[in-house]
């Protein structure tokens, strides 16, 4: 038997959430250790597993199968193919980053922590699924720890409300899937919930029209699909930093993929028939999202709904039907992870020091902190796509995508760029330079060493994929391959 | 005959360890009847141990003259029962009034022999009796702290309720006997599938013993009695009745309806229980979604559990008798270690308002993670075992083509994981001035919340064994 790599990679997270819990609460130094050790050691993981996936190969890659529910056909069986790897390394990223930075997390870190490692394990077995049933009991538990941490150690103005929405509204979405998911296993008479078997089912065209929508937009929801967007900038916005990173650089990524993996791969009739009127839906995600940015005054909001105007691009990707889509889709997902994440981690910085977020109130924190400037820049190019940076690696092909099937969508969703880069140089004009406030004058110091490295190594991965794109182009590629393989088969 | 003893072995046992219970009571000095518990708890545990052995080694068939059915899903039925009062007794031992008393115990164990018999029953008069004999202890019991008028008024109501529901059902037994000549449940089926009954008439009777199983479940609308006898009963009793009993109900309820009513001859009924079902889910959970006091909270969850339970009776499968069977273990342990939580803190601060568990993660955060696990678990959240028991009665729904009753279960899951979040703010989030004192957690209790949380994670992680244990089981029926 080989080294089952991806397994370690998914119970790293819950085995050290689990040893967290059962740490004596004062011992806040050993929560720490553990947390760092764990999530250095998942990414580490992700890093190796990335490498050695064999692009010529394609298709599905260190494969584990164990029976686990036979009456049902259901089995423990996970995988990476061109599509999730990424994802995978995204999430071992974000973590690792997010650890850095929740270091001055004091009240209770023995929970906070313990809850985001249980919440990271629902993430990458989300990724690494291929079997149905599994999906969706990984997809639950990375949805639920994020009440309690948006509710406990977010921002105590909307956390309560916030937490609420974002759970109810999530849940709804995977239940209503999840129903979408039995249809599928009782309508294959195959008997098992194995994707990869379920992909050659050959559900019969009307079966697909009926349940494409459901599958899409229950896992839409996380995906933060318009009009199901809006737990989605609350949410980030009353979470703590950690959380709004992970929460935005990769739940949204989960539900976009999982509505590609369920959603387009298990029903491509179903995907040929709806998509081309839900590209409208994630153009307006895309204008809409960044109009909205563009006039709120709450640094965070206008992370927030850039994020929902984000995943539009994914969704517009998806949506396009074509395999440039498809790969700018991809790589949107990874690109547009890394860069929320280091958004939000500059968020969290400003706020932590100047305990408010309201844009016209702040200024000149460049001086202050110049790292945390010249990340937001990057983060902010990276936003704008432009070359040379991974943002604009990602959406050019999705660009080319649209354009294909719907040029003027494609038109208007170019509008939303516009916005972006206005909304961006705003900030960066306000927050960053210009004279600071007198109030803040003194008290204001520089980051921690840790939140440099994080930010280091957030802002390195968009260069390095705006520069050398090789280092995943193909991968995603790849990945693609086997989706266009599923929607041009009839 | 001597031989068919054996499959009645933890029924016998039950019997035995209430006498040697009320033994001890009389011969030992006040302090220490404390441990009765204890023994009592032990001897359970010894039965679980035969009652488990026997559901792996059925007759297949009916015992004792016809009295008896020893099939797999009676024996399953019986493992949940015991376990379940194994866990009531231990929450018992911390109670004031309870703790002490060696006839609480006994009309425990006497009240657990009826719902093992409930389960097993394969004739009219031994179902009756064994109806008779698990409800008059739990009258009983649901009355017990004598100076506590809520308790009273508790035993009462429940009295009042049960004989009613009880003299209903009666009369559809009496129309049963009365038309096939039959008392036997095989006996009267075949009667009645060859037409000796007025179609109106076993309708009617149906409809009857319906309102008598109902009752045992607290489907809606027969549900009047729960939240005053859960609010007012001392919460070991709750817990008992809202898991032992309930488990015991469907055991019938499914016993009777698919064997004496086959669904081949008599359809009628099904939609009757279609609407209790979704009434049961709409209802419970709407309902709780208001209440302060955390013991009617779960009065009103256990309606909509109810309710979800239903939904596999009414797919009338093999898959939806197995994952009632399933749902209602899942929601047993949950349930208990539910109830557990509200008892330790209860003990401590004296009170059952929800608002009484502020600051509980800052005072004692194995507790609330605890408490955590128990209402994620009901609230169908994976990895615990009501995510795994939700997926199997939804499934079992679509599978007999009733996708808009599994579509109202899902819904209503998203209005009962809102009302165990509230719960869950108010013992992770809100502040309370006493959270820097310990909360003490003694060792009945720690063995109660050891052992569910156990179930919850093994049942809900490793569940491949435990369903196919459920479908054999079904197999009794199909």
């Amino acid at each position: 038997m080989t080294f089952p790599i991806l397994s370690i990679i998914v119970f790293t997270p819950i085995v050290a959430g689990v040893i967290i819990l059962l740490l004596p609460a004062e011992r806040k130094g050993w929560i720490r250790g553990v947390a760092l050790l764990a999530s250095a050691v998942a990414l580490l993981l992700s890093v190796v597993a990335y490498f050695s996936y064999d692009i010529p190969q394609g298709g599905y890659q260190m494969v584990q199968k164990i029976p686990w529910l036979p009456a049902w056909g259901i089995s423990y069986h996970i995988g990476v193919d061109g599509l999730s790897l990424p994802l995978v390394l995204l999430t071992g990223v974000v973590m690792f980053t997010g650890v850095l930075i929740s270091w001055g997390v004091d009240d209770r870190p023995r929970e906070f922590f313990g809850f985001l490692f249980i919440l990271a394990t629902g993430v990458f077995g989300v990724f690494v699924s291929l079997d149905l049933f599994q999906l969706f009991f990984f997809y639950e538990i990375a949805v639920f720890p994020m009440y309690l941490l948006i509710a406990i150690w977010g921002w105590q103005k909307t956390r309560e409300y916030a937490a609420m929405k974002l759970t109810l509204y999530l849940f709804i979405g995977s239940v209503v899937a999840l129903v979408g998911a039995l249809a599928m296993f009782f309508a294959s008479g195959l008997h098992t919930f194995d994707m990869l078997e379920l992909e050659r089912a050959g559900f019969s065209g009307a079966f697909q029209r009926i349940w494409f929508p459901v599958v899409f937009f229950g896992f839409g929801v996380l995906g933060g699909l318009f009009p199901f967007h809006n737990w989605s900038p609350d949410g980030h916005v009353a979470a703590p930093t950690a959380v709004s990173m992970f929460h935005a650089g990769v739940l949204m990524k989960l539900g976009a993929f999982a509505a590609l993996r369920v959603g387009i791969m298990l029903l491509p009739e179903g995907a040929k028939v709806h998509l081309p009127w839900i590209i409208f839906l994630a153009l307006v995600n895309v204008v809409y999202g960044a109009l909205i940015a563009m006039v709120q005054t709450d640094f965070k909001y206008v992370i927030g709904f850039s994020s929902v105007s984000h995943m539009g691009l994914v969704m517009l990707g998806f949506a396009s039907l074509s395999r440039e889509g498809y790969i700018g889709s991809g790589l949107q997902m990874f690109s547009h992870g890394v860069m929320t994440a280091l958004f939000f981690a500059v968020v969290g910085m400003v706020y932590d020091r100047a305990h408010t977020r309201d844009i016209p109130k702040l200024g000149g924190f460049a001086r202050k902190m110049p790292v945390v400037a010249i990340a937001f820049i990057v983060g902010g190019l990276v936003s704008m796509g432009m070359p040379g940076l991974s943002g604009f690696i990602a959406e050019f092909p999705i660009f080319l995508g649209v354009w294909s099937a719907q040029p003027i969508v494609a038109m208007i969703a170019a509008l939303g760029i516009v916005v972006t880069a206005a909304y961006i140089m705003i900030i960066v004009r306000r927050v960053f330079f210009g004279p600071m406030p007198e109030e803040f004058e003194g008290h204001i110091g520089d980051v921690t060493p840790l939140d440099k490295l994080a930010l280091g190594v957030l802002s390195f991965i968009l260069i390095a994929l705006g520069v050398f794109p090789a280092w995943m182009a193909p991968l995603v590629a790849s990945g693609v391959n086997s989706v266009m393989r599923l929607l041009g088969g009839a | 005959m001597f031989l068919e003893l054996q499959f009645v072995l933890p029924e016998i046992g039950l019997l035995a360890l209430a006498g040697v219970v009320i033994g001890l009571d009389m011969t030992l000095r006040r302090a220490a009847r404390r441990s009765l518990g204890w023994v009592t708890a032990a001897g359970l545990a010894i039965l679980l141990g035969v009652a488990v052995w026997s559901a792996l080694h059925p007759a297949g068939d009916e015992i004792l003259g016809g009295m008896l059915r020893a099939d797999t899903l009676a024996a399953s039925f019986r493992v949940i029962i015991i376990a379940a009062a194994m866990l009531s007794v231990l929450l018992a031992m911390g109670v004031e009034g309870l703790a002490d008393r060696g006839e609480a115990y006994a009309l425990m164990l006497v009240a657990t022999l009826g719902m093992c018999l409930m389960a097993a029953a394969g004739d009219l008069v031994m179902l009756y009796l064994a109806i008779e004999t698990t409800s008059i202890p739990l009258y009983l019991l649901a009355g017990y702290l004598k100076r506590d008028t809520r308790s009273t008024e508790a035993g009462l109501k429940y009295f009042l309720f049960g004989a009613a529901a009880s003299t209903v059902m009666l009369y559809g037994f009496s129309l049963l006997f009365g038309f096939t000549g039959e008392t036997r449940l095989a006996a009267v089926a075949q009667s009645i599938a060859v037409g000796s009954m007025p179609r109106v008439l076993w309708v009617a009777a149906a409809m009857l013993v319906l309102v008598g199983f109902g009752f045992k479940v607290s489907a809606v609308p027969l549900h009047f009695w729960t939240p005053d006898v859960y609010e007012g009963a001392p919460t070991p009793i709750t817990a008992f009745i809202s898991t032992a009993s309930k488990a015991a109900g469907f055991a019938v309820l499914m016993r009777v309806m698919l064997t004496v009513f086959t669904p081949a001859v008599a359809p009628y009924w099904v939609g009757v229980v279609v609407a209790m079902s979704v009434a049961s889910m709409t209802l419970g959970n709407v309902l709780a979604l208001t209440q302060k006091n955390i013991k009617r909270l779960l009065a009103y969850s256990s309606i909509a559990h109810a309710g979800y339970a239903l939904i596999g009776l009414v797919a009338l499968s093999p898959l939806g008798v197995a994952s009632t069977l399933f749902y209602l273990g899942a929601y047993v342990i949950t349930n208990l270690a539910a109830f557990a939580v509200v008892i330790v803190v209860a003990r401590i601060v004296g009170s059952d308002d929800i608002a009484q568990f502020a600051g509980l993660s800052r005072r004692a955060p194995m507790v609330a993670l605890a408490l955590m696990i128990g209402l994620l678990s009901l609230a169908g959240m994976p990895p615990f075992v009501g995510f795994v028991a939700k997926v199997f009665v939804f499934a079992a729904a679509v599978q007999r083509g009733y996708i808009w009753l599994a579509v109202v279960g899902v819904l209503n899951s998203i209005v009962g994981l809102y009302y165990y979040l509230i719960v869950l703010k108010v013992v992770y989030l809100y502040r309370s001035e006493n959270e820097a004192q310990p909360l003490p957690v003694t060792a009945p209790y720690k063995w109660a919340l050891g052992l569910t949380m156990l179930g919850i994670l093994v049942l809900g992680i490793l569940s491949g064994p435990w369903f196919d244990w459920a479908i054999r089981a079904a197999g009794s029926i199909y």
